[in-house]
């Protein structure tokens, strides 16, 4: 707190999109009680010992720093009061405060907190902190602009792409171009003599007896690094780089699980195709697998059923491809390593870095740079280490740069899934069995404790993977991405085989499941899971619908957030349109409005475009895209025409919004779909499985055509 | 050495002439707001005006904006105030805000030339722009709010 009363609220965790340099502040400067025009927001560096969680991940910024935030603002408040009860030497309990100064009403005395900080400073920390009442929030639930969009307007640096030093280097890496192989041999010679190269060498990020953590997935352990003056002279004395890789053999490492203990992995040899996980995963899926879940008599469910339902979902390997591709800004000398740039998970990254680095924790200090995108794939923080080992040999500063065809290529994917679903129903059309087994490469999507789970008198869930050099990682929403999508497209189409209205379906459920709940480990709380498609039901007018419109709704509960839309799609001179999806969110509290809402249409953009178009393949080990020409994207033209967000009320703790709203959208896409075309849409992309020629529409490539 | 004119200041750049623009903008000069995504014209985020044209930097020759006006995102006005960025911020269009820049410069053609673009219009003029964020509603709203204030003339050209 400054001498003239502006407050400096420093926001803990990286930024990345999701708003919570603007929404962490707001929380402090409510409790605080000051007026938001005082606040000048700062991005905390990485620094273990003042902040927890420093991270980007599951949506919880918010919900797990909601009481730190607030004590931390009612804290400094309450330390203010004492020492304006000191100066006037009046007794503390008759100090008020109102936005930012402090009263006093007996003696009439008023001062402002910049007047009063410097005292305050030096008051023992008090505990017990009272918080204010929740109806007494100013800031809090009230929408604030994003205190970046001035600069990202005006094109300041903010990324860490942006970073320039003094003697700063750039450095590219060349990666192996499939997976399965390994560095043999690099000619350099040519490459070495061309303008701006300073050096070209081999950099391992991992060493072969480094136990590595969660976040430490590396996909090519050996890589090729291109140091020179100005980023075009590297990447052309990269493309001059003649390199031999070769298969590598079954591999192991030692790695950690999440808060595990570590396992030997085994990383398997193999040039893998996509046609060949397709037919693998169809194997898996026809043997039995591992019970995750298994409620009442299934087997005897399923023999004595009436009808029985029974369909497979298969979603791609999806690439995160954020908008800034991947880059570090490294400075390591024997004293010291400084490191600027994006990155979603420092505080774990730190210490790979250090243990590579070999050099203390301490020494090492990482300052957290706005991350243009991350979903995910930026809690990887391989290319940081690439960039301090790569300035460590080189004794130089140096920001390493991926070229998008590096980024796209890299691996950690959003995982390929497969999912089967049988549901049995009575005679009276009652879902009297479910199971769910669900399998992937290498992880499985199975949340065995979700809905319908704890609805339904006799349920089994059963999980597989299989192993894969195709590395994966977190991709917003991690494996609920892919299982909503299938679970709510099962969903509509068991409520039209019961003949019902697919939220009424839904609706009868939950109800199931809040009256007399199957199981005691289901985790949803089913009357917010209704609340929000009541609320989706009413602010659609679902039931009515324009002429030549077609709906579909989903609802989803996922990081804690439950979210229900309904989306609509129409056929326009043979184009697909989507011109509206309407949005339920109960998140709890919601702090800053208008930013939950731009985040929620975005995850519903987002989610349309990857429904529609996302998928990576891969022949022979090769990724067979490697920049946006191949991999496509959603765009303007083909974003929905409108987005209505609205907000279950209530006070609630707040819970997060990355990624919750992203998941439903897939399958409210596949059951409009559906409805306009009576065809359901079982594999993403479901570009694929759009009969164009049906709908007399044509796919045509390049950046100003119009969907499908 | 090529002299470019970026922003109305002159630089002398020493750079070959096959060099994207992009990277005599960035590395050269040292103005970042434009920024890398694709490298293939693709992705838009690299936008800039060749007299008055929008191109993208990441696949124009250094060569080719030797003696012509370039103008980057840190050019579009003097204070923030362009009606685009006005309306940016007004509407808060942004969430990690990468293609913003790109966005902008995009949209700035497309003002310049209609000074009250229908939606149809926006999407033709900005399908070349990707964001992955998926804020296209907010930029088409933004577009709309910036013809407005350039027409009622609220915000400084």
């Amino acid at each position: 707190i400054a001498e003239n009363g502006m407050v400096t609220i420093m926001s803990p965790n990286p930024e990345g999109g999701q708003n919570v340099k603007t929404a962490m502040p707001m929380i402090v400067a409510e409790e605080l009680d000051i007026d938001w025009k005082q606040v000048i927001v700062e991005q905390a560096p990485l620094n273990t010992k003042l902040y927890t969680r420093q991270y980007i991940g599951g949506s919880q910024a918010i919900r797990t720093s909601w009481k730190t935030l607030r004590t931390a603002g009612a804290t400094a408040r309450q330390m203010l009061r004492e020492a304006a009860a000191q100066a006037w030497g009046v007794p503390v309990d008759e100090i008020t405060t109102e936005t930012g100064t402090l009263h006093h009403k007996k003696s009439g005395k008023s001062a402002g907190y910049g007047t009063m900080a410097s005292a305050a400073a030096k008051i023992t920390v008090p505990s017990d902190i009272k918080l204010k009442d929740k109806k007494d929030f100013k800031i809090i639930g009230t929408s604030r602009k994003n205190v970046d969009v001035p600069k990202m307007v005006s094109g300041k640096p903010l990324y860490g792409i942006d970073i320039k030093r003094e003697g700063m280097l750039i450095a590219m890496i060349v990666h192996s171009p499939a997976f399965g192989m390994k560095l043999k041999s690099v000619n350099d010679g040519e490459a070495r003599a061309m303008p701006g190269i300073k050096d070209i060498f081999t950099v391992k990020i991992f060493n072969d007896d480094y136990e590595r953590q969660f976040f430490d997935t590396c996909t090519f352990n050996e890589v090729v690094a291109v140091v020179g003056k100005t980023t075009w002279q590297v990447m052309n004395a990269k493309k001059a780089l003649k390199i031999d890789w070769e298969p590598f053999s079954d591999q192991t490492i030692q790695r950690k699980g999440f808060g595990g203990p570590a396992q030997t992995v085994t990383i398997p040899a193999g040039l893998e195709s996509t046609d060949d996980h397709k037919a693998r995963m169809a194997e898996m899926m026809a043997k039995p697998a591992k019970v995750e879940r298994k409620d009442g008599d299934p087997e005897t469910a399923f023999k004595n059923a009436a009808r029985i339902i029974e369909r497979n979902y298969t979603g791609p390997f999806l690439a995160h491809n954020c908008m800034e591709p991947l880059n570090f800004f490294a400075h390591v000398t024997p004293e010291k390593a400084e490191l600027a740039g994006p990155l979603q998970k420092a505080e774990l990254t730190e210490r790979a870095l250090a243990s590579r680095l070999g050099m203390p924790v301490e020494k090492i200090d990482i300052q957290i740079m706005r991350l243009g995108g991350g979903f995910g794939r930026k809690s990887y923080a391989h290319y940081l280490i690439e960039a301090a080992l790569i300035s460590q040999k080189i004794k130089a500063p140096v920001k390493l740069m991926y070229m998008r065809e590096d980024d796209m290529t890299s691996g950690i994917y959003r995982p390929m899934y497969s999912v089967n679903y049988r549901a049995a129903l009575d005679a009276n059309n009652s879902l009297v069995g479910f199971h769910v087994k669900a399998g992937g490469i290498p992880e499985n999507p199975l949340e065995a404790n979700r809905f319908p789970a704890g609805a339904v008198d006799h349920y089994l869930a059963e999980s597989w993977t299989i192993n894969s050099n195709i590395t994966q990682g977190s991709f917003r929403a991690p494996r609920s991405n892919f299982i909503a999508a299938a679970e709510q497209s099962f969903l509509d189409e068991l409520a039209e085989a019961a003949g019902k209205d697919p939220i009424e379906f839904r609706l009868e459920l939950l109800d199931r499941a809040m009256k007399k709940p199957i199981g005691k480990e289901n985790d949803y709380d089913a009357s917010r899971y209704a609340g929000v498609l009541k609320l989706v039901r009413e602010k659609s007018g679902w039931g009515k619908t324009q002429p030549g419109t077609h709906r579909g709704v989903s609802a989803y509960f996922c990081h804690n957030t439950y979210v229900a839309e309904v989306l609509d799609v129409k056929f326009e001179n043979t184009k697909l349109t989507i011109p509206r999806v309407c949005c339920a969110v109960d998140c709890g509290i919601v702090v800053n409005p208008d930013a939950a809402t731009n985040l929620s249409e975005g995850a519903i953009v987002d989610g349309i475009g990857n429904a529609l178009f996302g998928a990576m393949t891969f022949k022979n080990g090769v990724p067979e895209k490697s920049n946006f020409h191949a991999y496509r994207m959603i765009r303007h033209h083909e974003a929905p025409r409108a987005i209505d967000v609205h907000f279950v009320q209530n006070d609630i703790d707040p819970t997060g919004m990355g990624e919750p709203a992203f998941p439903p959208v897939f399958a409210a896409l596949a059951n409009a779909l559906y409805k306009a075309t009576g065809k359901r849409f079982y594999d993403q992309p479901f570009i694929s499985g759009l009969n164009l020629s049906k709908q007399g529409g044509s796919v045509k490539k390049g950046a100003r055509e119009v969907l499908v | 050495m090529i002299t470019l004119n970026v922003n109305q200041k002159n630089y002398q750049v020493d750079a070959d002439p096959d060099m994207p623009l992009l990277w005599a903008i960035r590395d050269i000069i040292g103005l970042t707001g434009t920024k890398y995504g694709c490298g293939i014209a693709q992705c838009g985020a690299c936008v800039v005006h060749l007299d008055g044209e929008a191109v993208r930097s990441c696949v124009t020759r250094v060569k080719r904006a030797e003696g012509k006006k370039v103008v980057t995102i840190e050019g579009l006005s003097k204070n923030n105030d362009h009606p685009l960025q006005v309306a940016w911020q007004e509407i808060d269009v942004p969430q990690c805000g990468y293609c913003h820049s790109g966005q902008l410069m995009s949209a700035a053609v497309l003002l310049r030339e209609n000074s009250n673009p229908t939606d149809k219009d926006i999407d033709n003029a900005m399908a070349g722009n990707i964001c992955r964020c998926g804020t296209y509603l907010r930029i088409r709203k933004a577009i709309h709010l910036a013809a407005e204030l350039q027409r009622s003339g609220s915000a400084k050209k």
